[in-house]
């Protein structure tokens, strides 16, 4: 890779001649929300991808529909990593009101670009300055003035398209693909992205270290949010009956969805194989997905903490009347309200107990948009197969955000719909008894509804039953059934996603995660090895109920850490309830919960203290 | 003459469709002899059976109550599901969603519906869900031991000797307001009315809201009760008198009496609505909400069939689905082809 001197501006006199940075920092673009800028992010986020570079992109918003303040940070890695970093070095000021905070929020060495008439540069003498006069620019380029505010955003992707030499065709190429059929909003953006590049071009000699070189690490790859993944499986999955209610950070999943749904499933005379209902809440949204399965159909909801809350008496019956559905979580932060906008993982407990008496569920934990897209279709194999609800838990920084990933595989296998008896098995069999163990998995046969047989109705109900459905209150009866429920959920362990060993070496010490704290902790693990030559074994946990292995990782490890993203070492408690009392002992935590997506560095700082290196 | 002839025993009267009335009938009923709820269940068991509907065919939802478990007493070859308390039109929805080819009966309770459940009660109505749906309504709870319900009348008196001092939740004003396209209020101990009021409930597309005042005699029949037997058979008002003639029957309706309402229903069955209030016309929902309002007032309970509507979309037709049920689609209709993949994920490139 080419790295050499570059000659600093006079001016810059505080930051020292040194090397130049390729691919490898971040750059934040500070505007308040409603601006319109994430066309301006999106094209900025598939530039750097188009010249082949790792990037990943993150949303900060507020929860508030426009006015307050927004950061939207990319990430070129050349070393591919994709968590949070710390800082980012690059920043992009385009919000008056936190413009202060923001400059003064930059590493030493780093660059600002910002509105001319607003001065930065009196707060740093360590960073790069680059003053724009945006206005002026957008003005020039956009007549109509209403206009300007969005056209204004893609004056800076010129600017860093200059500074950073990004490929101004590939510029060119993301944005005809952003604005396919509206050619006059092409000019007018792409019109704005040259005269940024052409000011910066001319007036901003370059004074930084920064740069990005094309790299071929993206070809084939795709970008997508894990939202759109997730739904994504859920078609490939062919759903039927999806009902939902609206919450941050969980719409736009139902969103894809239902978009997908209407693209590939209508039928040539114009008729829909699926319904999408927006119920009055997530009560409603839950029992009309418990109604679905219970009918036969493939049926979804989609929700964030709050309306997991609210299903919780629902999914109890699901579990003790065995009725399939899926429901994805995708986690913001709690308790109550919370901060919608912002991550977490503290719905593990809620969502793996969920509802009174002893409740417990199947509970997938996608780590990437690919597992969203995968484990979003084989959640209903699941569901159908086990006759239980089956919850998907991804979060708002996996769910809202863009992500690079390999492209997603066709499913390989067809559908498993489960144990469903028709008329003529009935006819075959003469009778059956709904919960009734016959093959010794614990799973009885079902029938459905509308099934042309006398004996293939069964009375469903959350009341006490016995294996003909039949209503008791026959202690032995209640202790067969809950026994049996319990035989499933082992069973479970063996069906769900395995885990993924990342390393299983020979360290004395081990990782155990989930979901998104993958991305972090990979990078951190590699911080460990460089900075303090420890090469830290790490399992990724895909499911609950846990998979034996995930007892012989900590087994065989003398300390394991539970990394996540949660006050209460959700995953770690969940694991003590699960694992022998020797082993118990063994589990230590690293916790991060502050709303924003865990980065390596606190996990290496708090791994490093904790063991003393 | 020593041989015998044997004399044909003659079988058990038939429906339409060679079922006997045996093949409608549930499990025994564990609720105290004497509560309306038996009788009501004893109703959709005569209408059942005398519609000719195909046990397989239906579905059978409640809540959670009394009357909610009254559809293990009737139709035991019809599916069922028992759900949970003042959810079952969520429910319902689903499963109508999965197999919208079956038709389906509800039963909920006034404190299962008017109370918990009057959230996703007034969204089903909206939606005009193609449903029957029963109120088996005493102005109590049941079974948690005769509290007030959300229908108890103003001034009405519990055992205990409490007064209700809330007004009542009207559920048929409700229903009409919102939407369901049948909506009609009878009484347990009503047989003719009821059976044709049920009768012409199966023959409807589109929800039906029955609001059935079925005393409760454990917890609310005594003197101050006006949900009681006594109560009822002093000022039950009907507003029509109710008659169902259905398609496959031989009776020549005649639609020209000015006595005499007739509605077309959606089978081809007719409902019969001979006017005891003057010049009602159960097509006209303001005037159907208008004259609940002023029997409220008057301290009557009109019974009949207050509205009716054969004409609005259900919310299955909004949903355009197809004509199959989703629930048994093929893997060919329901998984997008690998095609389908691909040109997605290249256009994620
Ligand atoms: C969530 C919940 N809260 C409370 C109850 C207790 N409960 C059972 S039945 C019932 C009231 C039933 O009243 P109603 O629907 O009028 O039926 P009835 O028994 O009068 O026929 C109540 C409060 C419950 N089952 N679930
Ligand atoms: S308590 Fe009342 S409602 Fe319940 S079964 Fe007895 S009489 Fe009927
Ligand atoms: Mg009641």
């Amino acid at each position: 890779m080419a790295t050499g001197d570059l000659a600093l501006g006079q001016e810059q006199g505080a930051i020292k001649a040194r090397a130049r940075i390729i691919n490898d920092f971040s750059i934040n673009v500070a505007t308040v929300n409603g601006s319109g800028s994430q066309s301006a992010n999106s094209v900025l986020l598939k530039s750097i991808f188009g010249m082949g570079i790792p990037v990943s992109g993150k949303n900060l918003f507020p929860s508030n529909i426009a006015g307050l303040p927004t950061w939207y940070t990319i990430r070129a890695s050349k070393d591919g990593y994709v968590a949070r970093t710390r800082d980012a070095e690059i920043l992009v000021a385009l919000n008056a009101e936190t413009a202060k905070q923001d400059i003064e929020a930059l590493p030493t060495g780093g660059v600002a670009i910002y509105e001319e008439s607003q001065n930065l540069k009196q707060y740093r003498d360590d960073v790069a300055c680059y003053p724009v006069p945006f206005d002026k620019i957008t003005a020039a380029v956009c007549s109509e003035a209403k206009l300007r505010k969005l056209v204004r955003n893609m004056v800076y992707v010129g600017v860093l398209a200059q500074l950073l030499s990004i490929d101004l065709t590939v510029v060119e190429g993301g944005l005809r693909k952003q604005f396919a059929k509206k050619q006059k909003v092409f000019e007018l953006n792409f019109g704005a992205v040259k005269a940024g590049f052409e000011y910066a071009q001319e007036k901003l000699p370059k004074q930084d270290p920064f740069m990005l070189e094309a790299m071929d690490e993206t070809a084939g790859k795709i970008i997508i949010d894990g939202n759109a993944a997730a739904g994504m499986g859920a078609v490939f999955a062919g759903v039927t009956v999806v009902a939902w209610y609206p919450i941050t950070p969980s719409t736009s999943l139902i969103e894809a969805t239902t978009d997908l749904l209407k693209k590939f499933r209508v039928t040539p005379e114009g008729k829909a194989t699926f319904a999408v209902v927006q119920a009055e809440d997530e009560l409603a949204a839950i029992g009309m997905v418990l109604g679905a399965g219970w009918g036969g159909a493939r049926s979804m909801t989609s929700t964030s903490g709050p309306g997991i809350s609210l299903m919780a008496e629902f999914a109890g019956l699901g579990y003790f009347a065995e009725i399939p559905g899926v429901i994805f979580d995708v986690q913001r932060t709690g308790p109550s309200t919370g901060m919608p906008t912002r991550t977490s993982q503290a719905d593990l407990l809620s969502t793996a107990f969920l509802s009174h008496g002893d409740t417990k569920h199947v509970v997938l934990l996608p780590g990437s948009v690919k597992e969203c897209f995968e484990f979003g279709y084989a959640a209903f194999d699941l569901s159908e197969r086990l006759q239980t609800p089956v919850f998907v838990l991804t979060d708002l920084d996996l769910g809202m955000n863009n992500w690079m990933s390999e492209q997603f595989d066709y499913p390989d296998k067809p559908l498993d719909r489960g144990k469903v008896l028709t008329a003529e098995d009935l006819q075959r069999l003469g009778s059956f008894a709904r919960y009734r163990d016959v093959d010794g998995d614990a799973i009885g046969w079902r029938t459905l509804p509308g099934t042309r047989h006398p004996k293939a109705a069964y009375f469903t109900r959350g009341s006490g039953h016995n294996d003909a459905a039949g209503y008791t209150e026959k202690p032995h009866e209640y202790v067969a059934l809950m026994e049996r429920l319990a035989r499933k959920f082992e069973n479970a362990r063996k069906l769900v996603p395995a885990p993924v060993v990342v390393k299983d070496g020979s360290s004395k010490v081990g990782f155990l995660a989930y979901g998104t704290t993958d991305f972090a902790l990979r990078e951190s693990r590699d911080q460990l090895k460089k900075e303090n030559d420890v090469d830290v074994d790490y399992m990724r946990i895909r499911a609950y109920p846990f998979a034996h292995e995930i007892h012989d990782f900590v087994a065989s490890h003398e300390r394991v850490y539970v990394v996540e993203q949660d006050r209460d070492a959700q995953l770690a408690s969940l694991l003590k309830l699960d694992l022998p009392a020797e082993q118990v002992v063994k589990l230590r935590s690293i916790l991060h919960y502050n709303g924003l997506p865990i980065d390596a560095r606190t996990i290496t700082e708090e791994f490093v203290t904790k063991e003393g290196l | 003459m020593a041989t015998t002839t044997p004399t044909a025993t003659p079988g058990p009267k038939l429906n339409h469709i060679g079922l006997p009335v045996i093949e409608y009938r549930g499990g025994k009923s564990t609720l105290c002899a004497g509560c309306g709820h038996n009788a009501i269940s004893e109703r959709i068991i005569d209408a059942m059976f005398e519609m000719g509907v195909e046990p397989e065919r239906m579905m059978k939802m409640s809540g959670i109550g009394c009357s909610s478990k009254s559809p293990a007493y009737f139709m035991s070859r019809s599916h069922s599901f028992n759900s949970v308390h003042g959810r079952m039109p969520s429910v319902s929805t689903g499963a109508h969603l999965a197999n919208h080819q079956l038709q389906m009966l509800g039963v909920s309770g006034d404190g299962d519906t008017a109370s918990i459940g009057v959230g996703q009660f007034v969204h089903l109505m909206r939606r005009n869900l193609p449903m029957i749906y029963i109120i088996e309504d005493n102005g109590v709870y049941g079974l948690t031991k005769g509290q007030f319900s959300a229908t108890a009348d103003l001034g009405s008196k519990l055992k205990t000797g409490i007064i209700n001092d809330l007004p009542a939740i009207d559920t048929c004003a409700l229903a009409i307001q919102l939407g369901a396209t049948f909506v009609g209020r009878s009484f347990s101990g009503d047989k003719k009315q009821l059976l044709a009021m049920l009768k012409a409930a199966i023959s409807h597309k589109g929800t039906v809201m029955l609001d059935v005042i079925s005393p409760c005699v454990t917890f609310n029949d005594h003197e101050g009760s006006t949900k009681s037997y006594k109560f009822m058979q002093e000022f039950d008002e009907p507003i029509n008198e109710v008659g169902f003639v259905a398609s496959f029957e031989d009776i020549a309706v005649d639609y020209n009496s000015g006595e005499i309402y007739d509605v077309e229903m959606h089978d081809g069955s007719s409902l019969r609505l001979r006017k005891l209030h003057e010049d009602y016309d159960p097509t006209d929902k303001a005037n159907a909400v208008r004259t609940l309002m002023e029997a409220e007032e008057k301290n009557e309970v009109l019974t009949g069939v207050f509205y009716i509507n054969t004409e609005k979309p259900t919310f299955t037709d909004l949903l355009n689905l197809v004509d199959e049920p989703l629930s048994t689609l093929p893997e060919s209709m329901t998984r997008p082809p690998k095609e389908a993949l691909d040109r997605l994920m290249s256009s994620l490139q």
